[in-house]
């Protein structure tokens, strides 16, 4: 049973599974974003050369600086996004929760960006104080709306907070995509997730023409390595979140498979095409967006859904 | 709220070259903005005067990569103002076409610039892209993609081959084409538009007192344009001078826009010109006389400047080159101030400065050997006050 949990958490739906998905996703998001630039893009392992090369290189500390903080924070956001990432696989594809739910995986992803704005705010570098109370504002304003597109799937599935228990509502209803509130659900869920990875319109924390990839300025080496392999994860992780909750989750046959990978490319896809098609906002008018237009709408949509729309 | 200090540069990736931007916020919102000039040790003025006239146009002509005809234009403009020589009907039209081929490509180069530095990485790339054939064209007309050392004193080196016409036309067709598109899409785009919209406004009156130039000036309803008002050779075309009111970082973008279109036209013009225009394209300047002159030229930033005197012999005495960002940078003062960090960046970017134009001077140091750094404009005025002197 044991033995189980590890080889579930460190290979198949967990951190290795995750991480080799994830940086082949990247290259992907890297390649089909060349392709709408007219570029060529980088070879298929570029990613996996990048993290490699990450991992040889010198980490440099700062003087005065409370580093064990500075050190933990990659880590520790590395290690939520596995760990959530295990909790989400084992339920899409053995339908056996690790004693993980629903309200579990948001508080990791919080203290994902919980652990970026610790990272970044130790350094004491300016820009990289700015992208922290870049990413604080950012973390305020995307977090309601991801609840409330949680909550929409929770009472669409029969007040279920449980992983496999969505999925197995969805496997005998049909996917909650298929009703309205679903579908409000769906659309906001995809601009939250694009606010959680900061991609376009919504990477005002790490904006690289103002402040210099903010919150990672000061990151070097292995750390910065972490950081990427935690962003690439998050690649599946928010995606495959995405089909678990509204598009029924992906079933273990042949068909099933390709229906899932569909899904998973379809998602994907969708994120890529908006980062590309968007300049960034600024952090009042995405606090604005969230609060005023995602956040209310994902609110009709809970009311929708507890009409049974 | 405690005011806390940005430093922008003198490395930074929003800017192509080496600048510093003191900035002072509070949360995100800018309180003060300091410019420092002086990062880049040219020392063009001082090369020049060790080159002969012929030579000093293809220096100058290193001044900038981007508006690599500009300074010559400015600089044979000045040469010629020495003697009054007059120069073929040929080589103006010549001068005009390779000159608004640059601003073409200039122009291209900024709003793609506004993308990257706003986030928007596919319109920097696909603007580029359209850049591209300016290029390409320009090789085919002077046979270098920049750098066309096309300038003589006198005229040009090179003649226009009429072949070319139907060549270059579709080219034009192109560009205009895909700047209607652009034009197009910022209207559409409610994110883009909410991004540049009232952002950085730069009042006609600010224009006036900080000296502004250019599609800067231009922008905020002041309405100059060295082509229609002090004309060298743009006399025989028509110019249509493109003036907005609002002075924000939109209305440059637009400026911009309709220039290059504007400028498609002025090369039509031109190329209409050239079957029923033929001749010498180079007046024979055997020396140049003692005496001093001015050129001007509008370049793709806005007026630039360039004094030349000569004692007779081969060599500029005193070469003098004001190029159009050393005037268009102070304006920051005006219009950045109150804006959010995030929307400062669009300001500084947005006057499409060039900081290797604007920056000639060689180290500055007092006399125990430090760095000078912010009285560069009196030292600028006191070498003012002595070549007067000198003169008089």
């Amino acid at each position: 049973m044991i033995l189980n949990y590890i080889l579930y958490s460190l290979i198949f739906p967990g951190l290795l599974f995750t991480l080799v998905l994830g940086l082949v996703v990247g290259w992907v998001e890297r390649k089909v974003s060349a392709r709408v630039q007219f570029r060529v893009g980088p070879p298929f392992l570029q990613n996996f050369y990048d993290i490699f090369k990450l991992f040889g290189k010198e980490t440099i500390l700062i003087k005065n600086s409370p580093y064990v903080i500075f050190l933990l924070a990659p880590i520790i956001a590395f290690a939520t996004v596995a760990l959530s990432s295990t909790i989400l696989g084992t339920a899409t594809f053995f339908h056996s929760g690790i004693g993980g739910d629903l309200i579990l995986i948001i508080y990791l992803l919080v203290i994902y960006s919980v652990c970026v704005i610790l990272g970044a705010s130790s350094t004491g570098n300016i820009y990289s104080s700015t992208g922290a109370s870049r990413e604080i504002k950012l973390l305020l304003s995307d977090e309601l709306a991801f609840i409330l597109v949680a909550l929409i799937a929770i009472i669409k599935s029969g007040y279920q907070i449980n992983l496999t228990g969505i999925i197995s509502y969805q496997a005998s209803n049909g996917a909650i995509i298929g009703s309205l509130s679903g579908i409000i659900a769906f659309i906001i869920g995809i601009l939250v997730i694009q606010a959680k990875m900061t991609l376009q319109p919504f990477d005002i924390p790490e904006a690289e023409t103002e402040i210099v990839d903010g919150t990672f300025i000061e990151y070097s080496g292995p750390l910065l390595a972490f950081w990427k392999m935690a962003h690439y994860m998050m690649f599946v992780l928010l995606p495959m979140l995405l089909i678990v909750l509204f598009l029924g989750g992906i079933k273990l046959t042949v068909w099933g498979i390709i229906a899932g990978i569909l899904k998973y490319l379809v998602i994907v896809v969708i994120i890529i095409l908006i980062k590309n098609t968007n300049p960034r906002v600024r952090i009042d008018s995405a606090l604005n967006f969230f609060w005023k237009y995602a956040s209310p709408i994902a609110f009709v949509g809970v009311i929708l859904a507890i009409l049974g729309l | 709220m405690d005011k806390c200090r940005i430093p922008l540069g003198p490395f930074h990736p929003l800017l192509e070259e080496a600048e510093f931007f003191d900035i002072k916020v509070e949360g995100e919102k800018v309180v003060d903005i300091d410019m420092e000039i002086g990062w880049m040790h040219r020392g063009h003025e001082k090369i020049s005067e060790s080159k002969t006239f012929t030579q000093s146009i293809f220096l100058v002509e290193r001044i900038c990569g981007i508006c690599s005809t500009s300074h010559p234009f400015a600089c044979v403009n000045a040469i010629e103002d020495i003697d009054n020589i007059e120069i073929p009907e040929r080589a103006k039209y010549i001068r005009i076409l390779i000159g608004e081929l640059e601003r073409i490509h200039s122009h291209l180069l900024w709003i793609g610039l506004a993308g990257h530095f706003i986030g928007y990485d596919t319109v920097w790339m696909w603007v580029w892209k359209y850049r591209e054939p300016i290029l390409q064209l320009s090789e085919k007309i002077t046979g270098n993609r920049n750098h066309y050392a096309m300038f003589r004193v006198g005229g040009v080196s090179r003649d226009f081959d009429n072949a070319l016409i139907p060549v270059v036309n579709p080219v034009l067709d192109e560009v205009q084409k895909k700047m209607e598109m652009l034009v197009g899409v910022v209207n559409d785009d409610p994110v883009l538009k909410s991004r540049l919209k009232g952002v950085g406004v730069l009042t006609k009156e600010d224009a006036i007192d900080y000296c502004a130039v250019g599609p800067t000036a231009r922008a905020s309803g002041y309405d100059i344009d060295v082509r229609r008002d002090d004309p060298t050779a743009y006399e025989l075309v028509d110019v249509n001078v493109i003036v907005t009111p609002n002075g924000d970082v939109f209305d440059k973008f637009v400026v911009r826009v309709l220039e290059v279109i504007e400028s498609c036209k002025i090369i039509r013009q031109c190329l209409k010109a050239f079957p029923k225009v033929q001749g010498p394209i180079i007046n024979n300047v055997k020396e140049i006389s003692p005496g001093e002159g001015i050129g001007r030229y509008e370049a793709p930033r806005g007026e630039v400047f360039h004094y030349i005197r000569s004692d007779g012999s081969n060599r500029p005495v005193r070469h003098k080159v004001r190029a159009p960002s050393y005037s268009n940078i102070p304006t920051y003062k005006a219009s950045c101030i109150g804006l959010p960090l995030a929307d400062v960046l669009i300001t500084l970017a947005a006057v499409d400065p060039c900081y290797c134009c604007t920056e000639r001077s060689v180290r500055v140091l007092d006399n125990n050997g430090k760095r000078l750094n912010k009285n560069l404009l009196a030292l600028s005025r006191g070498k003012t006050e002595r070549i007067r002197k000198e003169i008089l």
